[in-house]
């Protein structure tokens, strides 16, 4: 039999239903991968082995009464930006470094019901604001794959570094993820690994630690495209805890994930051909319609003519709600407190200490493009634009039913990288960040390698609650790329 | 647009965050020049668009208007930094 840590999650269902290997066998392989490997990595901030087990034991009670749930003794990370009871959740920031939720958050508590095993918290972004996993108050996070020839440290991408990493360097057979802007899809594409980020409104956002309200969604990052429907499919579900919840049905999208592609229109937007972008990126992207092709589908090129407006809309949308969002921490009701002359003077101490420098940067930012005066000519103007965008899409509709670009722009960079420039560090997600502002749903599945031997991604874009066409096409680019692949740290076999 | 130092101190007062007089002039080039990147926003022609404030189309959704919780002081004052009995404790506000 296949190791444990190498497992899908569809393979390890199917293990652990026919007693070939234990939930607890199973847990137990992902805490010794997590013993020896995260004092490196760091993809987690906090190991929850203790209640890992203790799940872990339910779960084989449960298998053996033949109860067993879609998850049932399946070991997940956990962003550690989704609230989970009793277990400190830190968003990766020193101002809820202490924070421990007395509450489940909605993604989480599916996953429980579902009979999954939490392995712990996963490292981000500060409140999952950056590219890199850098802005951690943790500490960055290392990315499994290498250079070929080079052990320089790489980043994971970000904001769900920790999730992509720790499930790419065999750590988690799946985890959960948040996506404002590519948070799921980047560092999935840097990490050889799928993740998608549903439709606005699929997932709950209750009880997910804010960032952007309009912009945020959770979804999975997992080692196959199936293994992601087999996700979502948990996560997913109306909520009326979340006045922005979509009251539809959850359809079977791992049964989508085989519908194949044929007479499918696959749109290639020509505005994301970059200038000065990568001839690799470029061949990749060529390949993935060669792919979709061969498998019975239709390229057909179209036009998204407002692309290269969405990084600078989205600039201002999401600092915007960030500030609005992250007001709520000031040190009198939970989080860290820095005391001073008077109350204000609190405020002021508690934000400068609690904040890292990316946060603070987009509080201001934020704060300015909504202090009076400037909301018109900034905000205002950034919502009609971000309306020409999903306009953009809903013509591409007409024509196509799905669309197919690169991931990212280049491969996973080096730790000293791009960290001086903060608009350098924001390109990371020009491809990713439309699917945010118009709230499509976005997949990105490891398609090949870069010169370097380092992963890069497809991304596959769809219609509004319409997953299951995208895990459709993520599908049938997984079978043309057979991306077996792996990254040289990670767990013993 | 672009901001002087007294604009970038006031930003941060209305923001709540304290700015060190010599992190000033390192934040105000940080901000002009992220703001300098998002003024091609203007080229773009918005006459007759209609905002787009949410991120779905879905409309939202009313509820009856009824207590769904409550009852949970011990668990609200759990993480908080000060309290003083079932209250949040803050500096003296008002002398």
């Amino acid at each position: 039999m296949t190791a444990a840590t190498e497992l899908t999650i569809a393979g390890a269902r199917a293990a652990l239903a026919k007693r070939e290997i234990s939930a607890v066998e199973l847990t137990e392989a992902h805490l010794k991968g997590i013993e020896a490997l995260n004092p490196r990595l760091n993809a987690y901030i906090t190991v929850t082995a203790e209640q890992a087990l203790e799940q872990a034991k339910a779960a084989d009670a449960a298998l053996a009464k033949g109860e067993a749930k879609p998850l049932t003794g399946i070991p997940l990370a956990i962003k550690d930006l989704f609230c989970t009871t009793g277990v400190k959740t830190t968003a990766a920031s020193k101002i809820l470094g202490n924070f421990v939720p007395p509450y489940e958050s909605t993604v989480t508590a599916n996953l429980l019901r579902d009979g999954a095993v939490f392995l712990g918290k996963a490292n981000l972004d500060e409140f999952a604001m950056g590219s890199s996993n850098a802005t951690s108050a943790f500490g960055g996070v290392e990315n499994p794959w290498k250079r070929q020839g080079d052990n320089a440290a790489l980043v994971p991408g970000g904001s769900s570094g920790g999730s992509a990493a720790a499930v790419a360097a065999r750590l988690a057979l799946g985890a959960t993820a948040t996506d404002t802007g590519g948070s799921i899809r980047q560092p999935a594409a840097f990490c050889g690994i799928a993740g998608i980020k549903p439709t606005y409104g699929r997932v709950s956002r209750f009880g997910t630690v804010a960032f952007a309200s309009s912009l945020d969604q959770a979804g999975p990052v997992a080692r196959t495209v199936e293994d992601c429907a087999i996700l979502l499919g948990s996560m997913s579900g109306f909520d009326p805890k979340d006045s922005t919840s979509a009251d539809v049905a959850v359809p079977d999208f791992a049964a989508a994930c085989a519908r194949g592609v044929k007479g499918l229109r696959i749109g290639i937007p020509k505005e994301y051909r970059l200038p000065g972008m990568p001839a690799e990126i470029e061949a990749l992207w060529q390949q993935g319609i060669a792919w979709l092709k061969e498998a019975g589908a239709e390229p057909v090129e179209i036009s998204l003519p407002h692309t290269q407006y969405a990084l600078p809309t989205y600039y201002i949308v999401a600092p915007a709600e960030a500030s609005s969002n992250l007001a709520r921490y000031d040190g009198v009701r939970f989080g860290l407190r820095e005391n001073g002359g008077d109350l204000k003077d609190l405020y002021e101490r508690t934000r400068r200490a609690g904040f890292g420098d990316e946060v603070r940067r987009r509080i201001l930012i934020g704060t300015y493009v909504l202090s009076a005066g400037y909301y018109d000519a900034y905000y205002l103007k950034a919502q009609k634009v971000r309306a020409l965008i999903k306009r953009d899409f809903d013509e591409a509709w007409g024509k196509v039913d799905a669309i197919l670009t690169p991931a990212t722009p280049s491969a996973a960079f080096g730790r000293d990288e791009k960290q001086d420039d903060p608009v350098a560090m924001y390109l990371n997600d020009v491809f990713t960040v439309t699917a945010n502002l118009a709230g499509i749903p976005g997949l990105s599945v490891p398609a090949g390698l870069d010169t370097r031997g380092l992963p890069l991604g497809l991304q596959v874009l769809g219609k509004p609650f319409d997953e299951e066409t995208v895990f459709a096409v993520g599908r049938a680019l997984e079978q043309g790329a057979n991306f077996t692949a792996t990254p040289s740290v990670r767990a013993a076999a | 647009m672009s901001l002087d130092t007294a604009t970038v101190r006031r930003v941060a007062s209305l923001a709540r965050i304290r700015v060190e007089e010599d992190e000033l002039p390192r934040l105000q080039s940080e901000l002009n020049g992220i703001l300098g990147w998002i003024e091609q926003l203007q080229a773009v022609n918005t006459d007759g668009v209609q905002p787009m404030a949410g991120g779905g189309s879905e409309k939202l959704r009313m509820r009856e208007d009824r207590v769904t919780d409550g009852g949970i002081a011990e668990k609200v004052l759990a993480n908080a930094p000060d309290r003083a009995g079932e209250f949040f404790a803050v500096p003296k506000v008002v002398e």
